[in-house]
């Protein structure tokens, strides 16, 4: 019994992810080189492709440098220091995240007008600091709220001990924090460059037409061409660079300091005026930056008929030619989606973490591979294999409801894995030693111990696979739904196609709504698990 | 008997921790487990809380072997050196955590809680969270939850190390009378030969993952029989007579009074430590490059030379 | 251990069923009333109807139309030839002229004449195998923003290429954008092998390359707060700002160059494979009656083909069409349009 109930915690997830992602993937991979073998060799040596393959790459690992460093000082704000709207700060900070890209797009786009980037000495519009950028104005959050949430349960004396020993704040950090923060953030390091790897609409919109990722190029050539067996190429050379970074990565993860003391928070609040100042100093720095460009998105959501009014927000009730449904049903289908796609995350998610952290090596290492894997594949090939697999007897699939928060559950399930397993990995095995001691079975220990300390994290990325499915655009364009299904991210986008003010309005309106939506929905999921104290 | 260890060997890959250790704990008694760090001591505790499976040997209790029971029905109390507290619950929540998975009613909950703050001395914490208590205070919490269950076996696995010296031999002592009050079968593994003394009724000495020697802490103190056991306990010197090695256990070796003439056979050395200790003062004499422990009424000055008789049938013979 | 890898799989087994349960119990358009089918049609995203007009459908024929929408043109096109052997759906609408002749080389579609072809313009039944029907078509244009004009209102597309309109014009790359593809084609119609000079004079000329439509008119035209007063768009764009303006406004800010104008017709198709051809056909019937026809121009901004269809008023006032707007056959377009973007490419992007 024993054997049976901790193999289902393996065996679920892995069936899950084989069905939904990892069936499609091969078979499509399967029909392209089954077309044109000869393309994969073409693909990995045309110095055209290389050219591609090293772009993707670099842009994705200065993005997520330039995230890192961008998030460090919040992240770090919200691990140390307690402050009123703290907890507010951690959930503002996700809204970026889910903000659709052609609407991010159009508001760096107005900002760059605005503070003259675009033309004159420093030229940002279609360069490659546009796409780095935008990359790292989404992945704040990841940093913030993963990395800062593990951060805030880390015992701070460690960092003390350095300080007495004559460390500066500095090199405490250096020395000594950053080494015991490691496995968090390497998982957070991981999301984000796989993010900012096959990230789409970041790199046609602000990087110009002269620059081409490999999720494009796949683009291009399953959609504009219809030439699936570049496309298939192109998505192994892609898949391969995700498999080889998510192995190195969990090689560093083992090599990271296992266990942790963790505490229920480590935070502070700021005594000397000093400290005060350099609190406010980062979150007004931060919220300008980050705000800057919300602020002109709801600038331009209240503009309307020459002045500002709330009539975009009215017109949205009804709806406009040029969708099938309105804009507040399409804000109800997101919703369901939402819900069921977080709720696929949190079971799977929740599962595959503790088989991860409780499994034998090769099951271990196999599952944080196979639950990565979704994020870092093209939404063309997920999309079309999904079309081409899932289409027979009880797995005709296509055009259902469900294989919508299906797909998107597929990308969030990373966040949620990604955030638990460090912290899983952090209990002090005594804990769970003693309580199998007191009488508490496996599965007991599992639920009383594993579960509730890693509750925040968990809850930390249902947020996150709320805030992925609320803003979700390529999968679900890609996997063929019923068209009444429409959800915001897709009604923005359509509002955005057809000239007139109107609509524009309209869809900033929808935007900053996606935003407060998103905001709430993740505040709720903070306060869902149940250990109170702290910011949680 | 209560448990039986019955040549019980543990590997963990190719070394070996734990080499084929038998031994036998009765009701009430408490054995303690000591010896340097990493001489398979706490391995051993594992084993017995069925948290390690050995290679070979059994585990039995009460008379049925449960080897094979996973750990969470044997039904058994564990504490660790850092306590391993649940970080994310209160004390009362901690204490109550074996009766909770006992299925107990939420009132024997609260009740037995009580008593056992009550029982270490910490009546009124039960609604703090762990994170504020002091060493000690910790320490009681741990104890307390070990204890909560009633469980028939206790396993305390450096219980005192993390704390100060002198909470150390407070609580020390505080657990011995605990655990004698209560009659609490209990494993006690220690690196502090003073701690392991002062609580156990059978000491078990082990090295290399071997068991050494194994009696009352009288009986072992006397009678070492090897010399790492023997330097373990304290007796530092080893001397040889007649081809035979013995150890010189303190209470062998008598200081002779300044003046007078010391007999056939006595030992020069210089005094090389002199610390008070209540009743007596304990002496550190250098002879022949090794240092002796000497108990005297008097001190000494340090650096004074002094002559030495042994009492020969107070001498520890070494075996091999 | 061999008994609980089985009970593993029943269970898993199990728990795959039920999700799927649910998920067909969600759909209840497969139980279809008694002798009354079901169909589907797939359409690209951004296909929409009034409400209403498919029930009126399904009321006059008890023809029940599932409607599936799958992304773009593009992605339209791509997924059916991937889906041939198991088509999603029973009809498809959306596939244009820049595509057709792919979906034709595949064999996506079974012929079927309708007899409303009739009132359908000859120029736009491209195919003479009736495997697709025209439905719509509109032109991909050149549009300028009348009021920041710099310089006289450019009538042909030599005047793209004036020095007085430097730095005006914004385009989108036609490898990732519908329209910018027309404007080449459009380009190279007018120009024939002269268009790779004439793109590398609007290079000189300062042409802006975006990699979408919304990027361009909302990043770099006027109309979204950008600069430039000419951009790639539609003939449909001006009565659209009006329709859509905010505030309301009696005459389009924008005008047409009509001599870049490049006709782009949508067909709706029979999907090889369909178990429901006669429903098909009622439908494709449906789709060229007036009812459907009209309703058309003010959901997706084209022109019905049925010339019996009445316009609305926005359509007849602002938008005209060109006269004589540039085409080029499927097969030229589909022969070529790798050699085009890619010389493009070169030319353009460096």
């Amino acid at each position: 019994m024993k054997t049976f109930r901790s193999a289902l915690l393996a065996v679920v997830p892995a069936m899950f992810v084989a069905v939904f992602f990892v069936y499609p993937v091969a078979t499509l991979l399967a029909r392209g080189l089954g077309l044109d073998a000869g393309r994969l060799l073409e693909v990995i040596t045309g110095s055209r492709f290389l050219k591609i393959i090293w772009f993707t790459t670099w842009q994705a690992a200065l993005s997520t440098l330039l995230a890192g460093l961008f998030a460090l000082p919040l992240t770090w704000a919200l691990a140390n220091r307690q402050f009123a709207g703290r907890r507010l700060a951690r959930v503002l900070v996700t809204v970026p995240f889910v903000l659709p890209t052609v609407v991010v797009a159009g508001a760096f786009i107005a900002l760059m007008d605005r503070f003259n980037l675009d033309e004159g000495a420093v030229r940002l519009r279609h360069t490659v600091w546009a796409i780095l950028l935008a990359h790292a104005f989404f992945n704040v959050a990841v940093f913030a709220r993963s990395v800062g949430g593990f951060w805030s349960q880390l015992d701070r004396r460690p960092e003390e001990a350095a300080r007495t020993l004559g460390a500066s704040p500095w090199r405490a950090f250096v020395e000594v924090t950053l080494p015991r923060l490691r496995p968090s953030l390497i998982a957070a390091v991981s999301v984000v460059f796989l993010f900012s790897f096959t990230s789409f609409a970041v790199i046609l919109l602000l990087g110009g037409p002269r620059r081409s990722s490999i999720e494009t190029e796949i683009y291009r050539y399953a959609v504009t061409r219809s030439d699936i067996s570049t496309a298939a190429a192109l998505s192994i050379v892609q898949m391969v660079a995700v498999v080889s970074l998510v192995v190195t990565n969990g090689w560093l993860q083992r090599r990271a300091v296992g266990r942790q003391g963790l505490v229920a928070d480590r935070a502070v609040p700021a005594q000397t005026a000093r400290q005060r100042g350099v609190l406010a100093t980062t979150l007004t720095g931060t919220a300008v930056v980050l705000g800057l460009p919300l602020a002109v998105l709801v600038e331009r959501s209240l503009a309307s008929g020459g002045g500002y009014s709330f009539a975009n927000y009215r017109a949205l009730g009804e709806r406009v030619r040029l969708l099938p449904i309105s804009a507040a049903d399409a804000l109800v289908n997101s919703l369901a989606f939402a819900v069921v796609a977080a709720g696929i995350a949190l079971v799977i998610g929740g599962m595959a973490s503790l088989a991860i952290v409780h499994g034998t090596r090769s099951v271990s290492r196999l599952l944080d591979l196979g639950m990565l894997l979704p994020l870092g594949t093209s939404a063309v090939t997920l999309g079309f294999g999904v079309l081409i697999s899932l289409d027979r007897g009880v797995l005709d699939l296509r055009g259902s409801w469900w294989i919508v928060p299906i797909t998107q559950s597929l990308l969030a399930i990373p966040f949620v894995v990604r955030g638990v397993v460090p912290v899983l990995r952090a209990i002090d095995p005594g804990m769970r030693e003693v309580a199998a001691t007191l009488g508490a079975s496996p599965g007991r220990v599992r639920r009383e111990i594993d579960l509730r300390i890693g509750a925040r994290a968990l809850a930390t990325g249902v947020g996150f696979a709320f805030a992925i499915s609320l803003g979700e655009f390529g999968a679900t364009s890609f996997v063929g739904r019923r068209s009444d299904l429409l959800t915001v991210p897709l009604a923005i986008q359509r509002l955005l196609a057809t000239p007139g003010d109107l609509l524009r309005g309209q869809a900033m309106a929808l935007s900053v709504i996606l935003m407060v939506v998103t905001a709430l929905v993740v505040f709720l999921s903070d306060r869902l698990h149940p250990t109170s104290g702290g910011m949680l | 008997m209560t448990l039986a260890i019955e040549a019980v060997t543990v590997r963990y890959g190719e070394t070996i921790a734990v080499d084929q250790v038998t031994l036998t704990v009765a009701t009430g008694e408490v054995l303690a487990l000591v010896g340097p760090s990493g001489c398979g001591k706490s391995t051993l505790l594992r084993t017995i809380a069925g948290l390690v499976q050995p290679v070979s040997g059994q585990i039995v209790w009460q008379g049925r072997d449960i080897t094979q029971v996973p750990t969470h029905q044997r039904g058994i109390g564990l504490m660790f050196q850092d306590h391993a507290l649940f970080t994310h619950r209160s004390v009362a929540d901690n204490i109550a955590f074996g009766l909770k998975m006992a299925g107990a009613s939420t009132s024997r909950q609260h009740e037995r809680t009580h008593e056992l703050l009550e029982m270490v001395g910490l009546a009124g914490f039960g609604g703090r969270s762990v994170e504020g208590l002091s060493g000690g205070e910790a320490q009681r919490v741990a104890l307390a939850r070990a204890l909560a269950p009633e469980p028939e076996l206790l396993l305390l696995d450096e219980p005192l190390a993390s704390l100060d010296r002198a909470r150390r031999i407070e609580l020390n002592a505080e657990l011995a009378r605990l655990l004698h009050e209560l009659r609490q079968t209990s494993v006690y593994v220690t690196h502090d030969q003073d701690e392991a003394f002062s609580v156990a009724d059978q000491v078990g000495v082990m090295h290399g993952g071997r068991l050494l020697r194994s009696g009352s802490p009288a009986e072992v103190w006397r009678d070492p029989q090897s010399e790492l056991v023997a330097r373990f306990v304290g007796h530092e010197a080893i001397i040889e007579r007649d081809g035979q090695r013995f150890a010189v256990r303190p209470d062998a070796v008598a200081l002779v009074p300044p003046g007078d003439r010391p007999a056939d056979g006595s030992y020069a050395g210089t005094v090389t430590a002199c610390a008070f200790q209540g009743d007596r003062y304990g002496l550190l004499i250098e002879v022949d490059g090794q240092q002796w422990r000497v108990f005297s009424a008097d001190p000494s000055v340090v650096g004074s030379q002094v002559k030495l008789t042994l009492r020969p049938d107070m001498l520890s013979p070494l075996i091999g | 251990m061999n008994r609980s890898t089985t009970t593993c799989r029943a269970v898993l087994v199990a728990l795959v069923l039920s999700l799927l349960a649910v998920g067909c119990g969600g759909s209840d358009a497969d139980v279809a009333d008694e002798g009354c089918p079901t169909i589907t049609l797939v359409t690209y995203d951004s296909f929409v109807v009034s409400e209403g007009l498919l029930e009126s459908f399904t009321a006059d024929s008890c023809i029940e139309v599932e409607q599936v929408s799958s992304g773009d043109a593009g992605q339209l096109v791509s997924s059916a030839i991937l889906t041939k052997d198991n088509p999603t759906a029973d009809v498809m609408f959306g596939i244009d002229n820049t595509f057709l002749q792919r979906g034709l080389d595949a064999d996506l579609f079974v012929p079927y004449e309708s007899p409303l072809l009739a009132n359908v313009d000859a120029a736009l039944q491209l195919d003479p195998e009736y495997r697709v029907t025209p439905i719509d078509y509109g032109d991909v244009c050149v549009n300028y923003w009348l009021s920041e004009l710099s310089g006289e209102a450019p009538a042909t597309l030599d005047d793209l290429i004036d020095p007085a309109h430097a730095d005006q014009f914004v385009t989108m790359n036609p490898e990732t954008s519908s329209p910018g593809f027309a404007f080449l084609l459009a380009t190279i119609a007018r120009y024939g092998d002269g268009w790779e000079d004439y793109w590398q004079s609007l290079v000189d000329n300062g042409v802006s390359i975006t990699a979408g439509w919304s990027d361009a008119y909302y990043g770099e035209f006027i109309a979204g707060g950008g600069s430039r007063s000419i951009v790639t768009s539609y003939a449909s764009s001006p009565p659209a700002e009006v329709i859509f303006a905010d505030p309301p406004i009696d005459t389009a800010p924008s005008a047409v160059l009509y001599d870049s104008c490049f006709r782009q017709v949508e067909f709706a198709g029979i999907l090889a494979g369909t178990e429901a051809p006669g429903a098909a056909q009622q439908l494709i019937d449906f789709m060229l009656s007036s009812d459907f026809q009209e309703d058309i121009p003010l959901n997706m901004f084209v022109y019905p083909a049925n010339r019996d269809a009445a316009l609305p008023e926005a359509f007849v006032e602002f938008g005209q069409l060109a006269d004589n707007p540039a085409t080029l056959t499927p097969q030229e377009i589909e022969t070529n349009r790798e050699a085009w973007t890619e010389r493009w490419v070169e030319i353009v992007l460096g």
